[in-house]
C-alpha cells in the first residue's frame, strides 16, 4: 500500500491483505469516526462499503479469499440496531453456515470475522482491525490463488493419467 | 321568578335556592359554621338563623335550609337574631372553651359574659369551662383525664361536617357519632384507629373549629405529596398546575393520590369549579399522529448527586443540587425567592462545587458545558439575596459565549471567591470551634498549593448533564444512533449537525449533547428549517439503490419474500415470479445477497460491481 518503490528491496516482506465489508450506517461511519479521531490502525484492511451487512453475499467472501485476501472482516450494526431492521441477523445466519464451508476447504475460521460495531465505536474499529491483522499475520499467508492453481494442476495431472490409462488399453 | 327582600333589599331570584345562597350573592354576610359547597344544607350549627316575615307571620329559621319564598322579608341582623346568635356562641363556647374560632366569634357578637359556667354531671363534656374568662383572652388549663377519643372534645361543636364529608362525599365512612345528649361525640368505630381511613385529611380541613386530630383517626402520618417541579422542596395537592409556566396552564389530577380514583367519592374540586371544567371520567389516551418528519428534542437529565457520596447529598440537609437552589432563588419558588435552608436559617456562607458528575472518570468524562455559567448565575443571585460569602470551587472556568467572560469578571469584582481545585469531600466533622455546626468543604487549592478546609452553611452541587434514562428506547424507536456517552448521534458533526442517519428525523437541544439555551434555540431553528425543506418539497426522494428482479432468471422459489423487512417483495402467482415494489424498498440488499439463482440485483451495489471492487482492493 504505502509503497514507495525502492529498487534495493527485491521481495518486499509479506503483509496480510484483509478485505472488509462494512455496513454504511454503523461500521463504515465508525471507521470514518476513527479517521476523524485520528486513530491509527493497521493499514492492511481494504474497506468495501455496502448498505447493510445483510448485502454481504457469501460469494463475496469466498471471492475475496480466492482473489488473494488473507482474511475477511464483516462489520455490521449491533443486534437490534440495524438500520434495515434485521439485515445483521441475516448476515449472522449466513456467516455461521459459511464458516463450516470454509473449514471444510481448509481455511482457518479465525481468518473470517463478523463484528458488530456501532457508529460511535471508532475505537472498536481500531481494535478489531489490529486484532484481526495480528491473528492473520500469525496464521501466515492463505494464498488461495496458489492453492487453487496447485489443485488445478493436480486435477489436470489426474485427468492426464486417466486419459493416458484410457488410451493405453485402446492402444494395446 | 321569586321576589323577596333581605334586610330591606329587594332581590329577584329563581325558585329552589336557599336564603343563605341568595343573601351571599347579594353581598349580605350571614355567619355560619357548617355550610360547605359539597355538602347539602344541614342546619346543625344554627348560626345562620334569620328572622323571616311572610304572610303576616314572623318566624326564626336557619337560612341554609330555608328555600326562598314569594314575598319573604328576611332580617339577618335584627335584635332577635343577634340575641339568639349570642346565646348560641355562649353555648358553644361553654362546650368548646379552647376554640379560637368560637372565641373570635364571641368577640365579634360581643358576648359580655358567658352564663353557662359549669355543666352538671360527672361525665360532662366540660369540666373547666370558664368561658367568660376566655373571652377576656385569659389562658385556660387543659382539662385532664379525657377518655381516648379521636376528636378533640374541647373543640368539637358536633356540627357533623366531618362525618358527613367522610361518609357521603369521600365515600369512606371512617368517622361517626357516638353516644347521646351530653355524651355525644365524633369518633371512629369502637374508638380504634380506623383501618378504612385513607388519611385524605378532608375531615380536618372541613372542621370549622380545627378540632380533628388526624393522627388519632389513623395512626399513620399523612403522606405529603412532594411537588415534582419544586424538587420536593414543597408539597402539592392531588390536583395541581404542574408549574407556573405550564402550557397549557391547566390543572392536572394525580390519579395515584386523588381520592376519587380510590373511592369514587370526593369530587370537591368539581363542585368548586365555576367553569365546570373538571372531568374525573377522563382516561389516558394514546394518540397516533401521522407525520412526515420528526424533531427529537427529548433533552437531558441531571446527574444524580447521590452517586458522589463524598459530597454528602441526601446525607446533610445543607447540601443542595443546583436545580434545588434554582427553585429557592426563584420568586415563584417554594420560598418566594427567599433563600432559606431546610432548617429555616439564612445561609451566611455558601460553597458552590463545580463539575459534579462532569469531567470525572468516575462518573462522566465529558464537560457538561452549562454548569460554569449557571454556577456563576447562582453565585450572583445568592449573593444578591443573602449577602453571604460565596465560594466557587472549580477545575477550570469555562465561559465561552457572548458576554459570558464579562459576567465572570463582574462576579470577581462583586467579591465572589473562586478557589481552583476539585473538592475532595463535604463533611460535618468539625476540627475547630469555627467549624461547629457547619459543613466543611475539603479542597486542594491548586493555585495556593495546599489543602484547605472551608466551613459553610450551604453547599450547592453544580450537577452535570446526562442523556435521558430512556434515551436508548427512543433511539431504537426512531432508528437513530447514540454516541458512546449515550447522547444521540448527528449524521455528521460539521456537515449535517441536526440530521440523523434516518431521513426525516432531526435533532435539537441537549439530547444530542450538553448545550445551553442559546445554542439549543439556534439548533432547534436549524432542525425546524431542515424539516420544513422536506415538508415544503411535498415529495421524498427515493433511495437510488433499490433492488430489482431479473424476471427471466427468477425461478420462483419465494426464498426472498420472507427476508424483506419492509414487505416490498411480493410473489406474482400468475407469472410465478417475485416482484419488488420499489416505493417500499429501502435498498438494504439482503434479498440480492440471498437469491439462490442470482436473479435479484441491487442498483449501485451489483454483484459485478462488488466483485470488481474486490479485485481492485486486492490488486497491488
Amino acid at each position: 500500500m504505502n509503497a514507495i518503490p525502492s529498487p534495493a528491496s527485491t521481495t518486499p516482506p509479506w503483509r496480510p491483505r484483509i478485505v472488509a465489508f462494512f455496513c454504511n450506517w454503523c461500521t463504515y461511519t465508525a471507521a470514518d469516526l476513527a479517521g476523524v479521531s485520528r486513530l491509527k490502525y493497521a493499514s492492511n484492511v481494504r474497506v468495501i462499503r455496502l448498505m447493510c451487512s445483510g448485502r454481504v453475499d457469501p460469494q463475496f467472501i469466498v471471492e475475496a479469499l480466492v482473489k488473494g485476501a488473507d482474511g475477511v472482516l464483516i462489520g455490521g450494526c449491533h443486534p437490534g440496531d440495524c438500520h434495515y431492521v434485521e439485515g445483521n441477523y441475516k448476515m449472522l445466519r449466513r456467516f455461521r453456515m459459511l464458516q463450516r464451508l470454509l473449514q471444510s476447504m481448509g481455511i482457518e475460521p479465525e481468518r473470517v470475522r463478523l463484528e458488530w460495531i456501532s457508529a460511535a465505536e471508532g475505537e472498536k474499529v481500531k481494535r478489531v482491525v489490529n486484532d484481526l491483522t495480528e491473528a492473520v499475520r500469525k496464521l501466515g499467508p492463505l494464498d488461495l490463488p496458489q492453492k487453487a492453481a496447485d489443485w488445478d494442476k493436480e486435477l489436470a495431472e489426474l485427468e492426464e493419467k486417466i486419459q493416458a490409462g484410457e488410451a493405453a488399453p485402446a492402444a494395446a | 321568578m321569586i321576589k323577596l327582600a333581605i334586610n330591606g333589599k329587594a332581590i329577584t331570584t329563581e325558585p329552589g335556592r336557599t336564603v343563605l345562597e341568595v343573601a351571599r350573592e347579594a353581598g349580605i354576610d350571614i355567619p355560619t359554621l357548617c355550610s360547605h359547597e359539597s355538602l347539602p344544607p344541614y342546619g346543625s350549627c344554627r348560626f345562620c338563623i334569620v328572622e323571616v316575615a311572610q304572610r303576616g307571620r314572623t318566624r326564626m329559621q336557619t337560612s341554609c335550609t330555608l328555600p326562598v319564598g314569594e314575598g319573604m322579608e328576611v332580617q339577618t341582623h335584627s335584635a332577635r337574631v343577634l340575641k339568639i346568635r349570642t346565646i348560641l356562641v355562649e353555648l358553644m363556647l361553654a362546650r368548646c372553651p379552647e376554640s379560637e374560632v368560637l372565641r373570635e366569634m364571641a368577640r365579634e357578637v360581643g358576648v359580655p359574659h358567658c352564663r353557662f359556667e359549669r355543666v352538671r354531671g360527672e361525665k360532662s363534656p366540660c369540666h373547666h369551662c370558664k368561658a367568660c374568662a376566655l373571652v377576656a383572652e385569659m389562658p385556660l388549663q387543659t382539662p385532664d383525664g379525657l377518655p381516648s377519643t379521636f376528636v378533640s372534645r374541647s373543640g368539637c361543636i358536633l356540627c357533623g361536617m366531618c362525618v358527613r364529608l367522610c361518609d357521603d362525599v369521600m365515600k369512606i365512612g371512617a368517622l361517626g357519632f357516638e353516644g347521646r345528649g351530653m355524651r355525644r361525640r365524633v369518633t371512629t368505630p369502637f374508638r380504634e384507629p380506623s383501618e378504612f381511613c385513607i388519611t385524605c385529611g378532608a375531615c380536618s380541613s372541613v372542621c370549622p373549629t380545627g378540632a380533628i386530630e388526624l393522627l388519632r383517626v389513623r395512626p399513620q402520618a399523612p403522606r405529603p405529596i412532594p411537588a415534582e417541579f419544586e424538587l420536593g422542596l414543597a408539597n402539592r395537592k392531588p390536583i395541581y398546575i404542574p408549574f407556573p409556566q405550564a402550557v397549557p396552564r391547566v390543572p392536572v389530577i394525580d390519579k395515584e393520590v386523588c381520592v376519587n380514583f380510590m373511592t369514587g367519592g370526593c369530587k370537591i374540586c368539581e363542585d368548586n369549579c365555576q367553569a365546570k371544567a373538571i372531568d374525573h371520567g377522563q382516561q389516558d389516551r394514546i394518540q397516533e399522529v401521522e407525520v412526515g418528519t420528526v424533531i427529537v428534542a427529548t433533552g437531558f437529565k441531571t446527574v444524580d448527586p447521590r452517586r458522589m457520596a463524598y459530597y454528602g447529598y441526601g446525607v446533610y440537609p445543607g447540601v443542595y443540587s443546583a436545580l434545588e437552589v434554582e427553585r429557592l432563588v426563584n420568586a415563584s419558588g417554594p420560598t418566594g425567592g427567599e433563600v432559606r435552608l431546610r432548617d429555616g436559617r439564612t445561609p451566611k456562607s455558601v460553597g458552590i462545587i463545580h463539575c459534579v458528575g462532569s469531567r470525572d472518570k468516575k462518573t462522566n468524562r465529558w464537560c457538561s458545558r452549562v454548569c460554569c455559567m449557571y454556577s456563576l448565575k447562582l453565585a450572583h443571585l445568592l449573593l444578591e439575596h443573602t449577602g453571604a460569602e460565596i465560594y466557587n470551587f472549580y477545575i477550570d472556568m469555562r465561559t465561552p459565549g457572548k458576554g459570558y467572560e464579562e459576567f465572570y469578571d463582574k462576579l470577581l469584582e462583586e467579591g465572589v471567591q473562586f478557589i481552583r481545585g476539585r473538592v475532595g469531600e463535604v463533611t460535618d466533622w468539625a476540627m475547630t470551634p469555627d467549624e461547629e455546626g457547619k459543613l466543611v468543604i475539603r479542597v486542594e487549592d491548586t493555585l495556593a498549593g495546599f489543602v484547605r478546609r472551608i466551613p459553610v452553611d450551604m453547599v450547592v452541587l453544580s450537577t452535570g448533564l446526562e442523556p435521558q434514562a430512556d434515551a436508548q428506547e427512543v433511539r431504537r424507536l426512531l432508528n437513530m444512533s447514540c454516541g458512546s456517552e449515550g447522547f444521540f448521534l448527528e449524521r455528521h458533526p460539521k456537515l449535517a449537525p441536526v440530521n440523523t442517519f434516518t431521513d426525516g428525523v432531526f435533532l435539537a437541544g441537549a439530547c444530542q449533547g450538553p448545550r445551553d439555551i442559546p445554542d439549543t434555540v439556534a439548533q432547534a431553528g436549524a432542525a425546524a428549517a431542515e424539516a420544513m425543506v422536506l415538508i415544503d418539497k411535498g415529495f421524498t426522494e427515493q433511495e437510488p439503490n433499490t433492488a430489482y428482479v431479473l424476471e427471466n432468471e427468477c425461478s420462483g422459489c419465494k426464498s426472498c419474500v420472507p427476508l424483506c423487512p419492509y414487505s416490498a417483495i411480493t410473489f406474482d402467482e400468475a407469472k410465478q415470479k417475485a416482484a419488488i415494489n420499489e416505493a417500499l424498498c429501502k435498498g438494504c440488499g439482503t434479498c440480492a445477497a440471498s437469491c439462490p439463482s442470482g436473479s435479484i440485483g441491487q442498483r449501485l451495489f451489483e454483484d459485478q460491481e462488488v466483485f470488481s471492487e474486490i479485485d481492485g482492493v486486492l490488486a497491488d
